[in-house]
């Protein structure tokens, strides 16, 4: 572990308290815990004082003599009373800072954030920047995590597991509501020095606010149990200056524009095949594995696949809406996504199905 | 029998029986094949119903037992009274778990509905409005119609208030020792009972077959299914109970004093008979 | 009603009195509650020991950063099953072990109110761990949804998933069985004279840990139903897009789970309350108060759950009721501290083992209790939620907490068992070895979790590796230990040693040490007479 560096906003090496705080929120619950963690050290060295100070004497090899008193209805009110006071000192200030977490109104940007087995969805709803729409991922490799028997080929980087494809970007000093929500399970949104953590939840939405008050890039994980990939859904927002992020946004919109595929669009199947291979990579292998064998007994092989072999409208029907552990690709992938990944599956390893090429423009037929 | 009380020791302690473990075992093949069952492993469901028949058999036998030991007169009136608490705080038990599916009803009708509807919700279900029956928020649920108060349950609400009557009667006949009037008002209860039941398998035909209303019909579906089903389930627990108790008073079981099996079979009828009050206002009126 | 009948069971009385039945008789028909008793002990014992090697399982993989060991999927399974294991099969039925040893012991009592239905609440146990062990062959393995079963995650998993729900609902009758047995003993089978508030603080915490039980087991068997159901039969309880909330489940499954810590640690807190005083040679301090205090917990844990939901997102209301409601479990928590520590003052205290792991017990387990104050605070809580300080603090309580009041407990009335006493030198070994060792373990993951390292991860920022090194050491260091226990000091004191007086401890008190060591095998058959 020596070789690893800290890194700014994330966890530090050996770091044994809560991570710097960036917003108020957090600066609140910084102190809080110190607080506590002060009154608490406290009563802990007066209480023990005492027992350790009757262990050492009054022990029978010093020759002491039990006593036999066994109540006191006054210590006894005292020890309910002066506990109750100082729980009460305490509830006080979180309070405050309770019903302030709580205030998500005002928003300069609205942002949601999609839990997905195993990414987040991002989609700029308010402010500068609405329209905006990614998808962002785990960057490290896994030639550096490594698997069972198989050592990484490849040196770990400071930011590892805490790096995505892309960051979330946010102006400093602006008060961004993150609107929390889940295609498949609950996952959980957090950035720590934000002081900001929010389960979201499939079905339902949920909000949270942060204002981040110094630029610099800021990093947090998924932290409500999620299957298996769940420690390899990081989450990394940019906060910079206006400029900067105004920057962003126009190239943001850009890239989207250039990315959209027209879904009425007609592909050849080497075209879509190509594509499908990257769409498949990104998305299925984690499951359905590059040979397409499918992990057996936790997810099922799609070479020589029953479903793959058959009618092209299961298949579309399959992947759009999921089934069991396979989550609905639907509001994830596109039209165009979803055609060229079947056909590579269909197209690929031992399979020749008889249906063999799938337009985007079925798809969205399907999804209808 | 009282005569017999004399003899009882202090408190009697069964010695070394085999039922327990049977029990334990029997219930071990009967969640087998129900784990199996339920994920369509072939036989499974065979597996399933021989585990549940042998508990049956086994609990039998050791009711058997007890009721030989009850009848010999070794039960002090000591035992009397461990029966008492612990009928009570069984039945505690089953008013909570009754408990757990009354507060889903509560939480998805009041907390989760009213907030799948409100004004942030609208991002991911637009068209959704909260009434209850609802054919939930994506609209993969396929219409029905919500189950009314009448005329069945209704029916049934009078029929098992008047189940507790004829036990109430018949238990008094007990304590006065006409034992044929014992009889013959028990085996009105259960008859009341039965007959509660054919009107709730008609019903759930009703509403398959009517109202399209199914166990899959979103949350309304679920609760209702379920809260009717676990009480039906448990209506015949308690005629099962009663039909034993009935075929103890036949035998000459029991005495104008002492007659718990009758009295704690006859507080778990009531207990399910308050479950159903509690069902039939909020489940049907409500 | 046949004179058949009548000769047969007089026959039952017969045995009673006379037969002590032999081989696996002895065991599979048991009805005494000292032999039930020690099922139910040696059960746990290799309960604890199953989970045990989960634990060490999790903490290899853990050592460094990086997937060595075992895939993802793997590691949610044994986080799972660890948690699983451990709390309904080693904590909850050693507790029970306990109960049926000493409470008829010390009411006075011949046996349990219902001995053959005594027996089916353990008999239930062997076939659910073996469902729940049996779930890593099946298919897709062992639930992975983490002990709490949270949904829709657990809709997702294969069969192993029914299997837990399945065994959960065993378990569940299990203990509901258990506990009506244990009220009822409690309420009727006290010697003549001995009121309720004469009554050992062992029989008190285990009275209001059966209400605890009987109160929420049934609810928890109601939310793995529902699960099931989703899983199985289209409902959509946790569903949203059926009309569902699978926030549902969490409050349904807390309401629960909250009372079920505490499940785990009143009869905790009631064995060290039998020992302070017994090793300070002076009567308890404040025993009303703790009564009431313990009676206080119990009530109070019923309006706290959704202290374990602050990050799913509720009214501002509702987060800071239930923090208030939270943090003033502290108080009644705190009486029973005070009083074992105003038990000790001006006594005359000796050291032996079973007053080591009960002083630790207070020690440690107060950290825990701190900790949960700390996270109780809802701001802090949202902080710390699902990380591994959330970790720290229930191994503070549950390790350090139930678990070292079972060590103590076993100390204690060991000798009251096998009629041997253990080997103090050993016994303090154990003793020191284990608590230095759960720190070394434990203690780290705190600043972890400040740090901001999520709980069920396999793998882990780089950052992270000193602390999970140093846990990972502990935590072989501590499981070590256990085996010393086992074979260097249980079975050793089974087999022989210096034998126990009626009353090995000077200090003791109670009608368990007016029997012989060992206990015979039939006790109180005409119920003493208490002072
Ligand atoms: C034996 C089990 C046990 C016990 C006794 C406790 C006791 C307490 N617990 Fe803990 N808890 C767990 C087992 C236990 N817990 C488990 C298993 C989880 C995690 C479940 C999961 O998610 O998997 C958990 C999680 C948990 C959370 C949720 C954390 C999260 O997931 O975000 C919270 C939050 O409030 C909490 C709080 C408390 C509090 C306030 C107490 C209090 O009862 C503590 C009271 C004691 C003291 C405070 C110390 C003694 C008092 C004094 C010396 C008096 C003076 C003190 C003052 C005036 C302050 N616990
Ligand atoms: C109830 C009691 C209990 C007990 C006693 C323990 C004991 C231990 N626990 Fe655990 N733990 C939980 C309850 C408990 N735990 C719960 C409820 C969870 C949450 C689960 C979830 O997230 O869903 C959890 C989670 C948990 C985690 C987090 C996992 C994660 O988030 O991914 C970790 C990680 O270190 C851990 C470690 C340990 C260790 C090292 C011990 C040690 O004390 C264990 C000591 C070891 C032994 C006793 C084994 C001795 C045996 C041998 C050395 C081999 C000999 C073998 C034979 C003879 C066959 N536990
Ligand atoms: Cu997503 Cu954990
Ligand atoms: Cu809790």
């Amino acid at each position: 572990a020596g070789e690893v560096k800290d890194i700014q906003g994330g966890p530090a090496v050996l770091q044994t308290n809560l991570q710097p705080p960036v917003t108020q929120i957090a600066q609140q619950i910084y102190s809080l815990h110190n607080l506590m963690l002060i009154i608490c050290l406290v009563i802990f060295v007066a209480v023990f004082g005492v027992m350790f100070y009757s262990i050492f004497k009054h022990r029978k090899s010093l020759g002491h003599k039990a006593a036999s008193f066994h109540e006191s209805t006054s210590v006894e009110i005292a020890w309910t009373v002066v506990p109750f006071i100082i729980v009460i000192g305490m509830a006080l200030p979180a309070t405050r800072t309770v019903v302030a977490m709580k205030d998500t109104s005002n928003a300069d940007i609205t942002i949601k954030a999609t839990g997905m087995q195993w990414k987040w969805g991002y989609d700029y709803l308010k402010g500068d920047g609405e329209g905006i729409s990614f998808l962002s991922t785990l960057k490290t490799p896994r030639t550096q995590v490594g698997s069972p028997g198989v050592a990484p080929t490849e040196a770990r980087s400071d930011t590892y597991l805490l790096e995505v494809d892309n960051e979330v970007h946010v102006p400093v000093n602006k008060k961004v509501r993150i609107i929390t929500t889940a295609n498949d399970v609950i996952h959980s949104w957090t950035i720590p020095a934000f002081g900001v953590k929010q389960d979201a939840i499939p079905g339902f939405v949920r909000d949270t606010w942060f204002k981040a008050e110094k630029e610099g890039t800021y990093r947090g994980q998924c932290v409500e149990l999620c299957g298996k990939e769940h420690a390899f859904m990081p989450i990394v927002v940019v906060v910079e200056s206006e400029e900067k992020y105004k920057a962003w946004v126009d190239g943001k919109k850009k890239e989207m524009a250039a990315k959209a595929d027209d879904p009425n669009k007609v592909w050849t199947v080497d075209e879509l095949k190509q594509r499908g291979e990257k769409v498949y990579t990104a998305n299925c292998v984690a499951c359905h594995q590059a040979n397409g064998k499918g992990v057996p007994g936790a997810f099922p092989a799609l070479d020589g696949s029953a479903v793959v072999a058959g009618p092209k409208a299961d298949q579309i029907h399959l992947v759009l809406n999921g089934k069991g552990g396979m989550p609905s690709w639907k509001a994830t992938l596109s039209d165009t996504e979803i055609a060229a990944a079947i056909t590579y599956t269909r197209n690929n390893w031992s399979n020749k199905s008889a249906e063999n090429i799938v337009q985007p423009a079925e798809v969205l037929a399907a999804r209808k | 029998m009282s005569s017999q009380h004399a003899k009882a020791p202090y408190y009697f302690v069964p010695g070394p029986s085999k039922w327990p473990v049977l029990a334990g075992a029997s219930l071990l093949v009967t969640m087998l094949g129900a784990a199996g069952w339920v994920n369509s492993v072939p036989g499974a469901n065979i597996i399933n119903i021989v585990g549940i028949v042998l508990t049956l058999v086994v609990l039998y036998f050791w009711f058997g037992d007890a009721i030989k030991e009850s009848e010999g007169g070794l039960y002090s009136p000591r035992i009397d009274v461990s029966y008492r608490w612990s009928m009570s705080w069984f039945i505690f038990s089953e008013v909570m778990f009754f408990g757990a599916f009354f507060g889903a009803l509560f939480y998805a009708r009041s907390i989760s509905m009213p907030w799948l509807a409100d004004l942030d919700h609208k991002v991911l279900w637009p068209d959704f409005a909260a009434h209850w029956g609802n054919t939930g928020p994506a609209g993969t649920i396929e219409a029905f119609k919500a189950m009314g108060p009448f005329p069945i349950p209704t029916i049934n609400t009078a029929l098992l208030l008047t189940s507790g009557v004829t036990l109430t009667i018949s238990h008094h006949a007990l304590r006065e020792g006409h034992r044929a009037k014992t009889a013959f008002w028990l085996f009105a209860t259960i008859v009341l009972g039965a007959v509660f039941m054919g009107f709730q398998m008609f019903e759930y035909y009703h509403a398959y077959h009517e109202l399209n209303l199914k166990l899959t019909s979103g949350i309304y579906g679920s609760t209702f299914f379920l809260l009717t089903g676990f009480h039906g389930f448990h209506v015949t627990m308690g005629a099962i109970m009663l039909a034993v108790v009935l075929r103890r008073v036949l035998k000459g079981h029991f005495t104008p004093e002492h007659h718990f099996a009758f009295e704690g079979a006859a507080w778990y009828w009531h207990f399910v008979d308050v479950v159903w009050l509690g069902l039939y206002v909020v489940v049907y009126w409500l | 009603m046949s004179t058949t009948a009548v000769d047969h069971a007089h026959d039952h009385s017969h045995d009673h009195a006379h037969d002590h039945p032999h081989g696996f008789r002895r065991w599979l028909f048991a009805t005494n509650h000292k032999d039930i008793g020690s099922l139910y002990l040696w059960f746990a014992f290799t309960m604890l020991l199953s989970g045990g090697v989960l634990a060490l399982m999790i903490r290899s993989e853990l050592f460094q950063p990086g997937l060595q060991l075992m895939q993802p999927e793997f590691f949610n399974q044994l986080t799972t099953m660890h948690g699983l294991i451990m709390v309904f099969g080693a904590i909850m039925p050693a507790f029970v072990g306990f109960a049926n040893w000493m409470i008829p012991l010390q009411i006075g009592a011949s046996d349990m109110a219902f001995a053959r239905m005594n027996n089916f609440s353990f008999w239930l146990m062997p076939p659910a761990a073996l469902l729940l062990i049996a779930s890593f062959w099946v298919p897709g393995g062992a639930t992975a949804a983490g002990w709490t079963l949270y949904a829709p995650l657990s809709t997702q998993m294969g069969p192993g998933m029914d299997m837990a729900i399945f065994a959960v609902h065993i378990m569940g009758a299990s203990s509901i069985m258990g506990s009506i047995n244990i009220i009822t003993t409690i309420l009727n089978m006290r010697a003549p004279g001995m009121t309720l508030m004469k009554m050992p603080m062992f029989c008190w915490t285990w009275l209001i840990t059966a209400y605890l039980l009987i109160a929420v087991m049934p609810v928890l068997a109601g939310a793995i139903t529902m699960t099931l159901t989703d899983r199985h039969f289209g409902t959509s309880f946790f569903n949203a897009a059926g009309g569902g909330d699978p926030v549902m489940y969490q409050h349904i499954f807390w309401f629960f789970g909250h009372p079920e810590v505490y499940i785990m640690i009143l009869p905790a807190f009631g064995i060290v309350s039998q020992i302070v005083p017994a090793f300070a040679r002076k009567p308890l301090f404040g025993y009303a108060s703790m009564v009431y205090a313990t009676a206080s917990i119990a009530i109070l844990s019923f309006i706290v759950w959704a202290h374990h939901m602050f990050t799913t997102g509720m009214p501002v209301t509702a987060q800071l009721f239930f923090m208030y409601a939270t943090m003033l479990i502290s108080v009644p928590t705190g009486v029973k501290v005070f009083n074992w520590i105003a038990t000790m003052w001006k006594g005359s205290m000796t050291f032996e083992t079973p007053m080591l792991f009960a002083i630790g017990f207070i020690f440690v387990f107060t950290m825990g209790g701190f900790t949960g104050l700390i996270l109780a605070v809802t701001p802090i809580d949202i902080q710390l939620q699902d990380t591994y300080y959330v970790v720290a603090h229930f191994h503070y309580v549950l390790v350090a907490g139930s678990l070292f009041a079972l060590f103590a407990g076993y100390y204690y009335w060991g000798p009251k068992w096998t009629g041997f006493m253990y080997n103090e030198t050993r016994g303090k070994i154990h003793f020191w070895g284990s608590l230095i060792a759960f720190n070394v373990t434990f203690f780290p993951m705190h600043f972890l979790g400040l740090a901001g390292m999520p709980r069920r991860y396999a793998d882990y920022p780089a950052q992270f590796t000193d602390f999970n090194m140093v846990a990972t050491i502990g935590a072989f260091w501590f499981g070590l230990m256990q085996v010393y226990f086992i074979l260097a000091v249980v079975l050793p004191s089974i087999k022989g040693g210096k034998p126990a007086a009626a009353k090995p401890w000077d200090g003791a008190e109670g009608l368990e040490w007016t029997v012989p060591s060992p206990a015979p095998f039939h006790t109180f058959e005409e119920p003493p007479v208490f002072k």
